[in-house]
C-alpha cells in the first residue's frame, strides 16, 4: 500500500509517495538520499540512526516514516551553517578526537545536541548515562564524553 | 617540532566528512540499474540439503534471479581459500576441507549459506528468500569447543574426529626435565570466550560486471582490498587480477572481522556476470553476528614451574581452539603461530612448550579478532603469573620483576627475538599513574561500605607487523607480508600518497599525511592520502596486526626517502653544483656550507617541465614507489592495572579505575594513540566484564545474535581510562615505530581478571565476569563455572 508523506527535512519541505511498510531510515537514506544517517541494529538498540524529530532525538529504523508525516525532521546533513561550518557539537568532536571509523558519530552527534536544555553541566558519569542509547565500537566512550561535554558548553 | 609534523597532536582530516554525514561506506553506494541480494542461510546447526524448491520464491514480485549450491558446482569454481597452512606435531597438514561459496549437500552452521535471491529491491529479495523452500535433514551438531574431538558427529568427512590439526611448539621435553626439578608447580584451567566483532558499520558488498571492459568492480567493506582481489581472482572465480576493480570505501570498523574473503562478495561478484546488473547486499545485525567471522573460543590448561624464589623455570600450555565449521582466511594462523610464539610474555622463563588442538565445530568460523592470538596468549600468561604469585606469596609486581626480561635482543624459547623494550619503565609507570600506594586505603573505604575491592596487573607484551615474509612463508603463510608505498608529487609541489594498507577508523589520512608533511618540510595540507582502491595504488597488505604505520608508513618512507635522492640531482643541475653536496633541510635543497639553495616545489616544477633539465641523465618526473618488507616483528608491551570494587550482595562488578603504560615506540599523534588506545582497553573489558557468544549446547543455535542478547559494552559502562607511555624506539623501522591498535584489547582482559579475582578471594573465574558468575563463584569458590 501506498501512501503520500509530506514532512520538513533539514528545513526543506518535501513529498513522496512511499510503501506505508517504510520505515523513517529507509525514507531518510534510500528516498532522499541522505546517507548520513546509518543504520547499525535495526532494532533501535545502536543509536546509529539517530535524528531529530521535532527536536527529540530518536531511533529512526524503529519509526515508520508515516508517524513523521508532517514533522520538522533534521538529519546529521541539516546540522553544519548553510556555509558548511560545522555546528559547535560537530567541531568539539573533532577538536577532542570523539570519533575514529565514524560509521557510529552521526547519531552520536544528533543524540548529544539533544542534550543541551535536558542537562546542565553534566558530569562524565551524566554523559556517559545520556549516552547510553548510542553504541561506539572504536573510541572506548572517554573521547565522546570530552567532545559533549565541550560541545554543550560550546553551545551555550 | 614541526606543528603538523612528527608528533604533533593534529586533529584529523577525515573528520569534516564523517561529523557532516558525507562520508561514503559501502550501503550509501547506489549504481545505475541495482539489483538486491537476499541469503537464504541454514537455519540448522548441521543438516543435509535434501532438495531446494524455488518454484514459488521465483515467481514472486521483483525478483531477478535464484542461485543455489547446485549452481556454484556446475560452474566449476574453487571454495574460499585458507591462507595459512599449519603442520601437525606428526608431520601431517592440517585438514582444510572445501569451504564453498554457497552450501553444497550440506549445511554446516546457522547462517550457513544456502542460496541467494536477487531481486528488484532488498525487500522483494527478503521476502522471496523467505519463500524457498529447502528440505533439510537435521543432524546430530558439534557444538562445544571442548568435547568436539570426542563427538560421535564429524562436521566434516575428511576430519573424522573434527580435529583440524594438532601443533606442538616449543621444547617438550626440557619442560618435562624442568617441571622435576621444580620448587612449585602452579597449574590453571581457563576459557577465552567467543567474541563477535561488531564493527558498527555491518558487512556490505556491491558488485557491478561491464560486459564492455569484461571486468567487475568490487564495493566492499573490506580492510585490505588487495588480498581480497588476489584471494577471489587466483584462487575462487579464476577472474583475470586486472578484470577485478576491488573498492574497500569508507569503512566503518574492521577489528578483523573485515580482513577475510567472505562467501557473500565472492557470490556478488561472480552472479553479477550472469545477472549483468549490479548486486547489493548488506547484512543486518542478526546476519553479522551469524556471518562474521569470530574471535578467540580457546579451551586452555596451563602449568607454570618455578624454583623457590618465584623465578620461572617451565612453562607447559595446553590448548583446544575452535575453528568454527569452515576455515575462515586466517583461522589456523592465529591459534598458532600468533598465540604459542607470545608465551615467554615480558618473562625470561628458560623452557616453554605448547600444544594446540584444532577443531571443527558446527559453528561461525572463527578467525583474527583485534589482537588476534595475543590476547589469547597473554591472558593465559598473565593470568598464570597472578595464580603463580598468589601460591608464591609474593607481590604480583615483585614476581614479574623477578622475571623481567632486562637484555636486548633477546630470543625467546618460542621463537622471536625481541628487539627492544623497557619493562620495568612500564611498570613502575603504571604502578605510579595507578596510585597502587593508595590501594591499601581505598580498599579498606570500600571494605567499611561492605564491598570488596580488588587490583589486578597485566605485563602484556605482543608482536605487530607480522613479518619477514619469508620466514612467515616458511611458518605456512601463503602471502607475502610487506606494504607498498607511492609518493607522487605534482609540479606545483603538492603531493599524493597511496598506500596499500587501509584506514578504517585509524586515522591514517592524517598521520601518514604528518610523516609525509615532516619528512618533506610542506605543510600537511599539500599532502592527501589515497587507500581502499586497487584501481589507485599499487598493491597492498592491508591493515590488520597493528602493521599499517610500522609496515606501511614505512614503504612511505622509503619513497619518500627516493624522492629526495632524485630531487638532489634535480636541485644539484639547478644549482650548478655536485648533488653529494646537496642536503634537504625543512623543505629546501641546499649546498652544503653556502646559502645556495632551491625550494622543493621549484625542483618539482623543474621535474615536470624539465627545459633547465639533465635530460641525458635523468628521466622527468617526480613520482616513486617503494615496497618495505620488515626484517622483525614490533613488540609493543607495557602493564595494565585494573582496580575493581565487587558488591558481595549482587556480584556486579565496578571498573573503578583503568591505567595503561605502554611503549609503541615513537609516536606519530599522541591524540590517535590515545584513542586507539582507550577503544583497545573498552575491547577487552567488553570481554572481561560482559561480551560471550553463547551456543545452545545442543541445538547449535545462536543464542546471542541481536544486541539485545550481547552485550555490547556502552558508555556507562566504564570510568575514565588513564594512559601513559614510555618510549623505547623500535630499532628496525625508519619511523622507530611498534603499532598500537592492539594493545589495549590485548592487555586488558587479565588485569581485569586479575582484579575480580583478588576483590573477591577465589583463584579463577572465566569471562565475562557477569554478575551471576561472580556471584556463584563467591558462593562456592569455585575455580571455572564456565559450562
Amino acid at each position: 500500500m501506498s501512501m503520500n508523506i509530506t514532512m520538513k527535512v533539514n528545513g526543506k519541505s518535501v513529498t513522496a509517495a512511499v510503501a506505508a511498510s517504510t520505515t523513517l531510515v529507509e525514507f531518510i537514506r534510500e528516498h532522499l538520499r541522505l546517507t548520513g544517517t546509518h543504520v547499525g541494529c535495526n532494532t533501535s538498540q545502536c543509536g546509529a540512526c539517530t535524528v531529530h524529530v521535532n527536536g527529540r532525538a530518536v531511533k529512526s529504523c524503529n519509526m515508520l516514516v508515516a508517524q513523521a508525516q508532517g514533522a520538522d525532521v533534521m538529519t546529521i546533513e541539516g546540522l553544519a551553517a548553510a556555509n558548511g561550518d560545522m555546528h559547535p557539537m560537530q567541531a568539539a568532536f573533532k577538536e577532542h578526537h570523539g570519533l575514529q571509523c565514524g560509521f557510529c558519530t552521526p547519531g552520536m552527534v544528533m543524540s548529544a545536541c539533544e542534550l543541551k536544555g535536558k542537562v546542565t553541566n553534566p558530569s562524565d558519569e551524566e554523559i556517559r548515562a545520556c549516552l547510553d542509547g548510542n553504541i561506539c565500537r572504536c573510541t572506548g566512550y572517554q573521547n565522546i564524553v570530552t567532545s559533549v561535554k565541550a560541545g554543550l558548553a560550546a553551545m551555550s | 617540532m614541526k606543528a603538523d609534523g612528527i608528533g604533533a597532536r593534529v586533529t584529523r582530516k577525515e573528520d569534516y566528512r564523517f561529523l557532516t554525514g558525507n562520508g561514503q561506506y559501502t550501503d550509501d553506494i547506489i549504481l545505475p540499474r541495482q539489483t538486491y541480494a537476499a541469503f537464504v542461510r541454514s537455519p540448522h546447526a548441521h543438516a543435509t540439503i535434501n532438495g531446494i524448491d524455488s518454484t514459488a520464491a521465483a515467481a514472486m514480485p521483483g525478483v531477478v534471479a535464484i542461485f543455489t549450491g547446485k549452481d556454484i558446482e556446475e560452474s566449476k569454481i574453487g571454495g574460499l581459500p585458507c591462507g595459512w597452512g599449519i603442520t601437525s606435531k606428526d608431520g601431517t597438514p592440517a585438514i582444510e576441507p572445501p569451504h564453498p561459496i554457497l552450501c553444497i549437500g550440506k549445511a554446516r552452521y546457522v547462517g550457513d549459506h544456502v542460496a541467494v535471491v536477487i531481486a528488484e529491491t532488498p525487500e522483494q529479495a527478503r521476502a522471496a528468500a523467505d519463500a524457498m523452500e529447502v528440505d533439510y535433514g537435521i543432524l546430530p551438531a558439534v557444538v562445544s569447543t571442548g568435547t568436539a574431538a570426542a563427538s560421535k558427529t564429524a562436521v566434516h568427512d575428511q576430519a573424522p574426529n573434527n580435529v583440524c590439526y594438532t601443533w606442538g611448539h616449543g621444547d617438550e621435553a626440557g619442560v618435562k626435565a624442568a617441571f622435576e626439578k621444580a620448587h612449585h608447580i602452579s597449574t590453571l584451567e581457563l576459557i577465552n570466550q567467543r567474541l563477535a566483532p561488531n564493527a558498527m558499520e555491518p558487512r556490505a558488498a556491491n558488485a557491478v560486471y561491464d560486459r564492455s571492459s569484461e571486468s567487475y568492480t568490487l564495493y566492499v567493506a573490506n580492510q585490505n582490498p588487495h588480498v581480497e582481489r588476489l584471494l577471489m581472482c587466483a584462487f575462487v572465480l579464476g577472474i583475470p587480477e586486472h578484470k577485478l576493480r576491488v573498492v574497500a570505501p569508507d569503512v566503518g570498523g574492521g577489528f578483523g572481522s573485515k580482513i577475510f574473503v567472505y562467501a557473500e562478495e565472492t557470490v556478488l561478484v561472480w552472479a553479477s556476470k550472469r545477472v549483468n546488473r549490479p548486486i547489493k547486499w548488506t547484512a543486518d545485525r542478526t546476519e553479522a553476528f551469524l556471518s562474521d567471522a569470530h574471535g578467540r573460543d580457546h579451551v586452555t590448561k596451563a602449568q607454570l614451574a618455578m624454583d623457590k624464589d618465584g623465578k620461572f623455570l617451565a612453562f607447559r600450555v595446553d590448548t583446544t581452539a575452535a575453528m568454527g565449521a569452515y576455515l575462515s582466511t586466517f583461522s589456523t594462523a592465529v591459534p598458532t603461530i600468533l598465540y604459542g610464539t607470545l608465551l615467554a610474555g615480558q618473562y625470561t622463563t628458560p623452557s616453554i612448550y605448547v600444544e594446540v588442538t584444532a577443531v571443527f565445530t558446527n559453528t561461525s568460523p572463527v578467525d583474527a579478532y583485534r589482537g588476534a592470538g595475543r590476547p589469547e596468549a597473554t591472558y593465559v600468561v598473565e593470568r598464570m603469573v597472578e595464580v603463580a604469585a598468589r601460591d608464591m606469596k609474593l607481590d604480583p609486581a615483585e614476581i614479574r620483576r623477578r622475571n623481567f626480561i632486562r637484555t636486548f635482543p633477546y630470543a625467546t624459547p618460542v621463537g622471536l627475538t625481541y628487539d627492544v623494550g623497557d619493562y620495568d619503565a612500564t611498570l613502575d609507570g603504571a604502578i605510579k599513574m595507578a596510585d597502587v600506594a593508595g590501594f591499601a586505603a581505598r580498599k579498606a573505604a570500600s571494605e567499611a561500605r561492605g564491598m570488596k575491592r580488588g587490583l589486578g596487573y597485566s605485563s602484556y607484551i605482543e608482536a605487530c607487523g607480522l613479518a619477514p615474509s619469508n620466514v612467515a612463508g616458511a611458518l605456512g603463510a601463503r602471502a607475502g607480508l610487506f606494504e607498498s608505498g607511492e609518493v607522487r608529487v605534482h609540479p606545483t609541489g603538492k603531493v599524493e600518497v597511496f598506500t596499500g594498507s587501509h584506514s578504517h577508523g585509524q586515522g591514517h589520512e592524517t598521520t601518514f599525511a604528518q610523516v609525509v608533511a615532516d619528512k618533506l618540510g610542506i605543510p600537511i595540507d599539500d599532502v592527501s592520502i589515497s587507500h581502499g582502491d586497487t584501481g589507485k595504488v599499487l598493491f597492498g597488505m592491508g591493515t590488520y596486526g597493528s602493521r599499517s604505520l610500522a609496515v606501511g608508513g614505512s614503504a612511505i618512507v622509503k619513497a619518500v626517502d627516493k624522492v629526495i635522492a632524485k630531487g638532489k640531482k634535480i636541485a644539484a643541475h639547478l644549482l650548478e653544483a655536485s648533488d653529494t653536496d646537496i642536503e634537504f633541510v625543512n623543505g629546501e635543497f641546499i649546498v652544503k656550507g653556502t646559502d645556495k639553495k632551491v625550494p622543493f616545489a621549484s625542483v618539482s616544477l623543474t621535474a615536470y617541465v624539465p627545459h633547465n633539465y639533465p635530460l641525458d641523465k635523468l628521466e622527468p618526473g617526480l613520482n616513486e614507489n617503494a615496497f618495505y618488507d620488515p626484517t622483525n616483528f614490533t613488540y609493543p608491551a607495557g602493564t595494565h592495572i585494573c582496580e575493581v570494587e565487587v558488591d558481595p550482595q549482587t556480584g556486579k562488578v565496578e571498573i573503578c579505575a583503568f591505567t595503561a603504560v605502554d611503549d609503541f615506540g615513537n609516536i606519530i599523534n599522541p591524540m590517535i594513540v590515545e584513542g586507539q588506545v582507550h577503544g583497545g582497553v573498552a575491547q577487552g573489558l567488553g570481554q572481561a566484564l560482559l561480551e560471550d557468544c553463547i551456543y545452545d549446547p545442543e541445538s547449535g543455535q545462536l543464542l546471542t545474535a541481536s544486541y539485545m542478547d550481547y552485550a555490547m559494552p556502552r558508555a556507562d559502562d566504564f570510568p575514565n581510562f588513564k594512559v601513559g607511555n614510555n618510549v623505547t624506539a623500535c630499532t628496525h623501522n625508519p619511523l622507530g615505530v611498534k603499532g598500537c591498535g592492539e594493545a589495549g584489547a590485548i592487555g586488558s582482559p587479565p588485569a581485569f581478571i586479575n582484579a575480580v579475582t583478588d576483590a573477591i578471594g577465589v583463584k579463577h573465574i572465566d569471562m565475562p565476569a557477569t554478575p551471576e558468575r561472580v556471584w556463584r563463584a563467591m558462593q562456592t569458590q569455585s575455580q571455572s563455572v564456565h559450562a
